[in-house]
């Protein structure tokens, strides 16, 4: 009996020992690939790092955003022997605020015990030389560096250059809409304004992984695989910083800004726009104060009155209608009108005026540039007609984006018989024409805008865009990036190109030039066209005098140049508010530029230096090429 | 077994002091096993196994104190053992310890003493006692008296509350009882009645605790970071084990400390991951070996008593092994069963060696009195 029920037992036994062995071949053996998944998917982490941004040149390899390392003190907790009597180590040798050693207790709380704590952000050379000095005697205590943008040059190139400051959650929803966040897995800063913001995708690089095996606390035990991040490419602008900070001075204390372009390339020598604020501001997160402040100047420093700001183009538009009217037929070159201060067309009663009230007397297309005469220009627009002259503003880029590399750009306004009738539900009368002649009405145009326009004039039709991105910098070397080009404008007589330019040179050096006191004695010879734009009108009657006017009201100075005259290397374009006349405010500024850029030239004929494919420190401004010759 | 080939000294050693071999070397190869996963579930504190072998020691000694004394002498210490057990499992209830939620200790002073510990024994003394003092197979009624002597110690100890003991307490008496050949209609009467109790177990018995392991054992991925999580992530360890395991000491689930429990309950998890099914089988051929040598002892023993106890300390022995593989490996509800011979602890140890060497005594002593 007994020995029968062993068997069974034993039986039994066989059959749940087989159960068993069963289920863990089946763990083992069959499900093995799924469990050694999840089993490598408990201990492998994959943590993102962060690639280094790309710096950013000036076209002669001057550095105008670098990464700097910024320090934070840190505490491991669990390393840290005594923690109070650290923080109270540390709260003398540091200074440190109560406030700070309360949220450093705050997070303190959230963390696990092997996981950094901050105490503090930012610490100067100083302090990071005091904490590293008596690190030894603190285990725990330790200074972090991560990089962070600085910009040497502060307020010279903000609206330019932009800035980087933390990912926000709009940020993030747009990467995640590009499906670039996996890219942005580690990165702290982002493009936010300007070359920073237009060119993220070059310099921020490409993000590299370390895969670490972490335990059950999601402590790292140890590094498993390492994929180096690929640092953003190193770029070169077609900025010269010399030049730059030169305009910066000339705005001192004015409100505008001022535009120099190559017009063999399109490359952007410089671009300001005043006032303007430290961009170093926001890399750290500005105070609402200091943006407050900021936001509410009534000078509006934010704006980037360079390829924002929309003022009518006033006169400098002159010898583009000009052009218009030769290549229409509607003037020829000798075509006379006799100016007496006023243009009236028939059975309209209004009068439009000439600045200047007495008129210029006879005049043609040459002299009515170099003048700045009004009333010839009145009598060629109400000839072309609004469609016209729309047609082939829209051909200089007037109401039209430039293709600037940077976002913060206005179109501003060619104005139109559709866009007049959408924007007011009005019909287009032959008054908005007449002023459209003088560059007002409802013409607007930007700094960027009408350089670029001034550039198409002075290459004879060619167009280039205007860019700020010269090229990439690799470990010194530079490859240059290919200028942008559009269609060409067609003339059907070439020889019209010849009489605005030479027109443009009258404004300068002629006689009755508008601009010829402002460039007296220079040492090269330039070429250009002033203008003042009304901000507000004046009736019929009325006589502008800028002693009575508020200060917002008066005129916007303006003024468009180029130089050399017989084979231009930079376009200027300055434009002031509230300044007075173009004359007399825009053009010295103007001066000044031109003077710094061809200072110490031996001769009248331009230099042009080669800089194609040359290194950016071996780079040699032109300035500094035509110093050595004269040494 | 293959004495003839062992020395000639050893073999009248270990027989004078009462040693079965073939026992003792399973035994010993599973302690070492148990020594070798402790240092690596531990991760790798010698102090850790040095604990363990101060422990197997004390259990070893034991094992060789239970081995000289004759079965007889079992026999009629049986009723004794049982009452005094009886009794302080009520002193338990009564004045007994807490810990953990359950009262399971005796404070005798010196150190603290765990009534269940004896009833693993004394119950399936108790049982093999009465019954052998009658004819076999027993009749029913005293089938019934039997299975009053395994139901009040296992109601006592369930109301500490200690499910799993209880049961396994339960399990070392019937062993005795279906060995003695109770008949299969009673066998089915009995299966009938456990079913039909299965439901009162579950709502007036169980706490709440005891239930959320049984519905967490029926549905693990239901709660993956809480209750379940632990035999997922032991699932998990086993699995990735595959054939030939990671290595000893390059289980990433237990040096990393994914395995809950790992030295004590989840050891087996350990093992498995590291030296894999393979490593398995080997464990499971050596709890095989124990098993059929603890009957073969029970079918060479000489009187009922002695057959009865044997088989059952056997059996028994087999249940602990099967619930702990089962359960780490979710196949049966985490009940709190180590692992026996090769987990980290020490009461539950000292038990079965004392098992063990109550069964020598019954395998070595039966020839001192059979000698013709």
């Amino acid at each position: 009996m007994f020995a029968r029920r062993t068997v069974i037992a034993l039986f039994i036994i066989a059959l749940m020992m087989f159960a068993v062995l069963s289920n863990l071949y089946y763990l083992q053996v069959t499900r093995f690939e799924d469990y050694q998944t999840r089993s490598n998917g408990n201990r492998i982490k994959v943590l993102p790092v962060a690639p280094n941004r790309g710096l950013i040149y000036d076209r002669n390899g001057v550095l105008l955003a670098e990464n700097r390392p910024i320090f934070s003190l840190r505490i491991i907790p669990e390393e840290v022997d005594d923690l109070a009597a650290t923080l109270t180590y540390l709260k003398t040798l540091l200074d440190l605020e109560q406030s700070e050693i309360d949220d450093f207790y705050k997070e303190y709380k959230r963390q696990r015990r092997f996981k950094p704590v901050t105490l503090r952000n930012r610490l100067t050379e100083k302090e990071v030389a005091l904490v590293s000095a008596h690190q030894h005697m603190h285990p725990g205590v330790s200074v972090d560096a991560r990089l962070t943008r600085y910009y040497p040059f502060a307020d010279a190139l903000t609206h330019m250059l932009g800035y980087v400051a933390k990912i926000n959650k709009k940020d993030l929803n747009k990467l995640q809409e590009a499906e670039l966040e996996a890219n942005y897995a580690a990165t702290y800063d982002i493009g936010k304004r300007g070359v920073e913001k237009y060119h993220e995708q070059l310099l921020h690089g490409h993000v590299g992984y370390q895969e670490v095996e972490v335990n059950n606390q999601g402590r790292i035990i140890r590094t498993l695989q390492f994929q180096p991040p690929t640092p953003g490419q190193d770029i070169v602008l077609n900025i010269d910083i010399k030049l730059q900070q030169v305009v910066r001075e000339a705005l001192e204390g004015k409100r505008g800004a001022v535009v120099v372009l190559d017009p063999r390339d399109g490359g952007v020598l410089s671009l300001y726009s005043n006032p303007s604020y430290d961009p170093n501001l926001f890399v750290h997160g500005i105070s609402s104060k200091n943006y407050n402040h900021l936001l509410q100047s009534k000078d509006r420093p934010l704006i980037n009155r360079a390829t924002q700001g929309q003022y009518p183009p006033a006169s400098t538009v002159k010898p583009h209608l000009a052009l218009l009217g030769l290549e229409e037929s509607v003037i020829k070159p000798d075509t006379r009108l006799f100016d007496n201060g006023r243009f009236k067309i028939k059975n309209v009663e209004h009068q439009w005026r000439d600045w200047k009230p007495w008129g210029h007397g006879w005049v043609d297309v040459t002299s009515s540039i170099e003048q700045s005469c009004d009333v010839f220009f009145y009598d060629l627009s109400y000839k072309l007609g609004i469609d016209r002259i729309n047609g082939s503003m829209v051909e200089f880029g007037f109401g039209q984006y430039t293709g600037l590399d940077l976002y913060e750009e206005s179109s501003a306004n060619m104005p139109s018989r559709g866009w007049k009738r959408a924007r007011f539900n009005q019909p287009w009368y032959i008054g908005d024409t007449i002023s459209v002649g003088i560059g007002q009405s409802y013409w607007t145009a930007t700094p960027i805008q009408l350089a670029s326009s001034i550039a198409t004039l002075v290459n004879r039709g060619e167009r280039y865009v205007p860019q700020l991105l010269r090229g990439f910098s690799f470990e010194g070397d530079v490859r240059l990036a290919e200028p942008k080009t559009l269609a060409p404008i067609e003339v059907k007589n070439p020889e019209n190109w010849d009489i605005v330019l030479d027109a443009m040179y009258g404004v300068v050096n002629r006689e009755k030039g508008t601009a010829r006191r402002a460039f007296k004695n220079t040492n090269y010879i330039s070429a250009g066209k002033t203008g003042t734009a009304q901000v507000f009108s004046i009736g019929k009657d009325e006589e502008y005098d800028e002693e009575t006017v508020a200060d917002h009201l008066k005129d916007n100075a303006m003024y468009v140049g180029y130089a050399p005259y017989d084979s231009p290397e930079i376009v200027v374009v300055v434009a002031l508010e509230n300044a007075g006349g173009g004359s007399s405010q825009a053009a010295p500024i103007a001066r000044t530029i031109f003077d710094y850029y061809f200072k110490d030239r031996p001769t009248l004929i331009s230099q042009t230096v080669e800089l194609n494919g040359a290194l950016p420190e071996a780079a040699h401004s032109h300035q500094e090429q035509a110093r050595h010759v004269t040494e | 077994m293959s004495r003839n080939n062992l020395d000639n000294n050893q073999t009248s050693f270990l027989e004078k002091i009462h040693l079965d071999t073939p026992l003792l070397v399973a035994l010993l190869a599973l302690m070492g096993v148990g020594l070798f996963t402790i240092y690596s579930a531990g991760g790798q504190d010698l102090l850790l196994v040095e604990k363990q072998v101060v422990r197997l020691g004390i259990a070893f000694v034991a094992m060789l104190i239970m081995a000289q004394i004759p079965p007889l002498a079992y026999r009629r210490l049986s009723i004794y053992f049982y009452v005094i057990g009886v009794l302080m499992l009520i002193a338990v209830l009564i004045i007994g310890v807490t810990g953990k939620g359950a009262q399971r200790w005796l404070d005798l002073g010196v150190f603290r003493f765990q009534p269940s510990e004896i009833m693993k024994l004394a119950v399936p003394m108790m049982v093999a006692w009465f019954i052998s003092r009658f004819n076999l197979p027993p009749r029913t009624f005293r089938v019934a008296i039997a299975f009053i002597i395994v139901i009040v110690p296992t109601l006592l100890i369930a109301k500490q509350p200690d499910l799993g003991t209880s049961l396994l307490i339960a399990c070392s008496g019937i062993f005795v009882i279906f060995l003695a050949g109770m008949s299969w209609k009673l066998i089915s009467l009995f299966v009938f009645l456990s079913s039909a109790f299965a439901p009162i177990l579950w709502f007036f018995l169980m706490k709440d605790y005891q239930k959320q392991r049984v519905l967490t054992f029926l549905n693990p991925e239901s709660d993956p970071l809480g209750s379940g999580y632990h035999i997922i992530q032991s699932k998990i360890a086993i699995g990735s084990g595959g054939i030939d395991g990671k290595g000893w000491l390059q289980g990433t689930q237990s040096q990393l400390e994914f395995l809950p429990e790992r030295h004590t309950d989840f050891i087996f998890s350990v093992f498995s991951e590291e030296f894999g099914f393979a490593g398995v089988a080997g464990l499971m051929l050596l709890y095989g070996i124990i098993v059929i040598r603890g009957m073969i002892i029970a079918v060479r023993a000489q009187e009922a008593y002695s057959k009865l106890l044997a088989g059952s300390i056997t059996l028994t022995f087999f249940v602990y092994v099967f619930v702990n593989m089962g359960m780490v490996s979710g196949i049966l509800p985490v009940v709190g069963v180590p692992l026996p011979l090769v987990s980290y602890g020490g009461t539950s140890m000292v038990t079965l060696m004392t098992g063990f060497g109550i069964l020598m005594a019954i395998a070595t002593q039966k020839r001192f009195l059979s000698r013709e």
